[in-house]
């Protein structure tokens, strides 16, 4: 049996103010390790809220997010930096780069701050990432002197660079051509193809198709759960 | 931590205009702060030694500080004796030469006897109050500058002719006097002799060139009508700031009141306490405006990076090294003007001490003094440090409570 790598239980996000709205509501949701999940749904249904909250970005109102089996509520603030650092990964629609950094010291950044590596193996694992993205060119480039697609896979690179367990994107297409769509979607692939999960937020349902399982999220609740064709049970 | 730095470094040398404005900043304040702690010191100082130059730097006077000693206990075993007073009348240290001795082998300087009486010096229609003071001229050489401050004539001098003194320059044209000139001393006693000016000196203090004036121990000691009158001893130590040590020691072996030059110049000392303060709070006050700069430029670049502190943030960079981030380029920044400011501080003192004036009392061109040590540039450069660094706190602070998720969604 596959071993679960994300779990949530009765899942709320709630935003308080003069009139109290729900952004997620009550989800119950089992991702498998390896499992590649596709969130979709209309604007304003709560799938990047959603995503917020499994990423530990955010804290739920109510419920509890496992991560690998680890429940998630009562983690500090500092300890939740830890385990977004070690375990997870994020792209997210914008690409989010250090303008002043080349596509080399982006990748390394999260390398540095994790600290598991020597400095010559950081830099070796931070080239071959790129260069296993095809940004072999773009290593020492500047993000303004890459195109929209390269800075993305560049992104996709930082998201790998600390082997996460999880890798969560949210929209990580939205702003791309359709070539570079293909080619971000197909390294998401790969990722998961590695026994890593992946979740994504899409509004391309052609993409979503792609994943092992579609999420449709509706008014902050699951509201149709569906399985692509790479599903293998 | 390495990245640490190479992200504050990129930021601050990316935007050149704002570091160099912020380094201005920081070397103005750190600079002036400098020179006007070189000025207060160099003031101070020289009034100091202008003090010790013209002073003992310990004088042991004929006032006893406690009772001397009753008869009664010179003949019984035990006595007692009650309400007791210092007898007012003080004439003169008793045995002066046994008090000599006995300080003279524990003591880290130089001693002379004198006596110092208060006279009247006239010279034709001019008649002015001074003070007179005895003195031994080959012991008093090694206790007071009084050499070195000789315009005309020497010390020695009183000793080629009966009744001789040294006066001041001040007073010598206030009595229209001259090396040479006849002058005529009288003292409260009604005694009144003659006897020649052999020599003009000038402390550049006016209590001391128009109201001092010097003659022989056997002079002042005519003038009073006690021929073995020894009513001080002064002292000049090799460390003029011992001085209070040794005086409360002398005050425990003699008996005899001992005024340290501090003692005898305190309302001046405590004059320069409360400058010292002034000056302190005027010069916090620079470096806290020059920190402003650094707040400015601080809070600008946080502002700007609110994306990255985001990101940084949303990868799993804890808060605190985020905000290091900021408080390393403030330290870089002040580090910078720190060291400019150091070198502009360096030569406003140069400068300052090329500005002359006139001294009014003297009218010689004295240069501005200014006295700076390693230990002041080191201490202006620490307090600039922790100045430039507190100067992130709250901007670092407040930009690295921003909530990942807002920016992300505003982004997107």
């Amino acid at each position: 049996m596959t071993p679960t790598a994300l779990q949530t239980v009765g899942l709320v996000r709630r935003v308080e103010g003069e009139v109290s709205t729900t952004l997620v509501d009550g989800i119950d949701l089992e991702v498998k390790e390896g499992e590649f999940v596709a969130i979709t749904g209309p604007s304003g249904s709560g799938k990047s809220s959603l995503l917020y909250l499994l990423g530990l970005l955010d804290a739920p109102t109510e419920g509890e997010l496992y991560i690998g089996g680890q429940a998630t509520s009562r983690l500090s603030d500092s300890q939740r930096a830890d385990l977004r650092l070690s375990t997870l990964g994020f792209v997210f629609q914008f690409h989010f780069l250090l303008p002043e950094f080349p596509a080399l010291n982006n990748v390394l950044l999260p390398m540095r701050a994790l600290g598991r590596l020597s400095p010559a193996a950081m830099r070796a694992k931070a080239v071959a990432l790129l260069d296993s993205l095809g940004l072999k060119e773009a290593v020492n480039k500047l993000p303004s002197q890459l195109s929209g697609g390269q800075r993305q896979r560049v992104a996709l690179a930082r998201a790998l660079a600390n082997d996460p367990q999880i890798l969560i994107a949210d929209e990580p297409t939205g702003n791309l051509d359709s070539v570079s769509t293909d080619q971000v979607f197909s390294i998401l692939r790969d990722v998961a193809r590695q026994n890593r999960t992946v979740v994504v937020v899409t509004h391309d349902l052609g993409l979503a198709a792609r994943a092992d399982r579609t999420i449709r999220i509706v008014d902050g609740k699951i509201a149709e759960q569906s399985c692509g064709p790479h599903t293998t049970g | 931590m390495s990245f640490l730095l190479e992200i504050a470094w990129t930021h601050v040398s990316s935007r050149i205009r704002q570091t160099f404005i912020g380094v201005l900043g920081v070397a103005t304040g750190v600079g002036f702060t400098i020179m006007l702690a070189g000025l207060m010191q160099g003031g101070q100082k020289d009034i100091i030694h202008m003090l010790v130059d013209t002073m003992p730097h310990v004088t042991v006077t004929d006032e006893r500080i406690s009772t001397a000693d009753q008869p009664a206990e010179q003949f019984y075993g035990a006595s007692q004796a009650a309400n007791l007073v210092a007898v007012a009348r003080r004439s003169g240290i008793t045995n002066p030469s046994q008090v000599i001795s006995a300080i003279q082998p524990w003591l880290p300087g130089s001693i002379a006897p004198s006596v110092k009486i208060s006279a009247m010096i006239n010279l034709s229609q001019e008649r002015i109050g001074v003070k007179l003071t005895g003195i031994d001229p080959r012991q008093e050489e090694h206790v007071s500058k009084l050499v070195d401050k000789m315009r005309e004539g020497q010390l020695s001098d009183l000793n080629r002719a009966p009744n001789a003194v040294i006066i001041g320059e001040a007073l010598a044209k206030k009595l229209g006097a001259r090396v040479g000139s006849n002058v005529t001393i009288s003292t409260g006693q009604g005694i009144s002799i003659s006897g020649p000016v052999v020599g003009i000196f000038q402390f550049g203090v006016r209590d001391m060139d128009e109201g001092q004036i010097y003659a022989l121990i056997r002079t002042a000691q005519v003038l009073v009508a006690q021929p073995t009158l020894i009513n001080e001893i002064h002292v000049r130590l090799n460390d003029a700031l011992a001085a209070r040590d040794v005086a409360s020691q002398i005050e425990g072996q003699t008996g005899y009141r001992s005024v340290s030059w501090q003692e005898a110049n305190a309302d001046l000392l405590s004059v320069f306490k409360v400058r010292e303060l002034i000056t302190m709070l005027v010069m916090a006050a620079m470096l806290l405006a020059s920190t402003f700069a650094i707040y400015s430029i601080i809070s600008t670049i946080t502002n700007e990076k609110r994306h990255d502190i985001a990101i940084m943030k949303s990868l799993g960079i804890k808060e605190r090294l985020v905000r290091l981030i900021f408080i390393i380029e403030s330290v870089m920044i002040g580090t910078v003007g720190v060291l400019a400011g150091s070198a502009l501080g360096y030569f406003l003192c140069l400068a300052m001490g090329q500005i002359t004036f006139t001294n009014p009392f003297t009218g010689s061109k004295e240069p501005v003094p200014v006295y700076l040590t390693i230990t002041d540039y080191a201490l202006v450069a620490l307090l600039s440090l922790i100045c430039c660094a507190a100067a992130a706190l709250l901007p670092s602070w407040k930009a690295t409570r921003v909530h990942p998720v807002d920016i992300i969604r505003g982004a997107s």
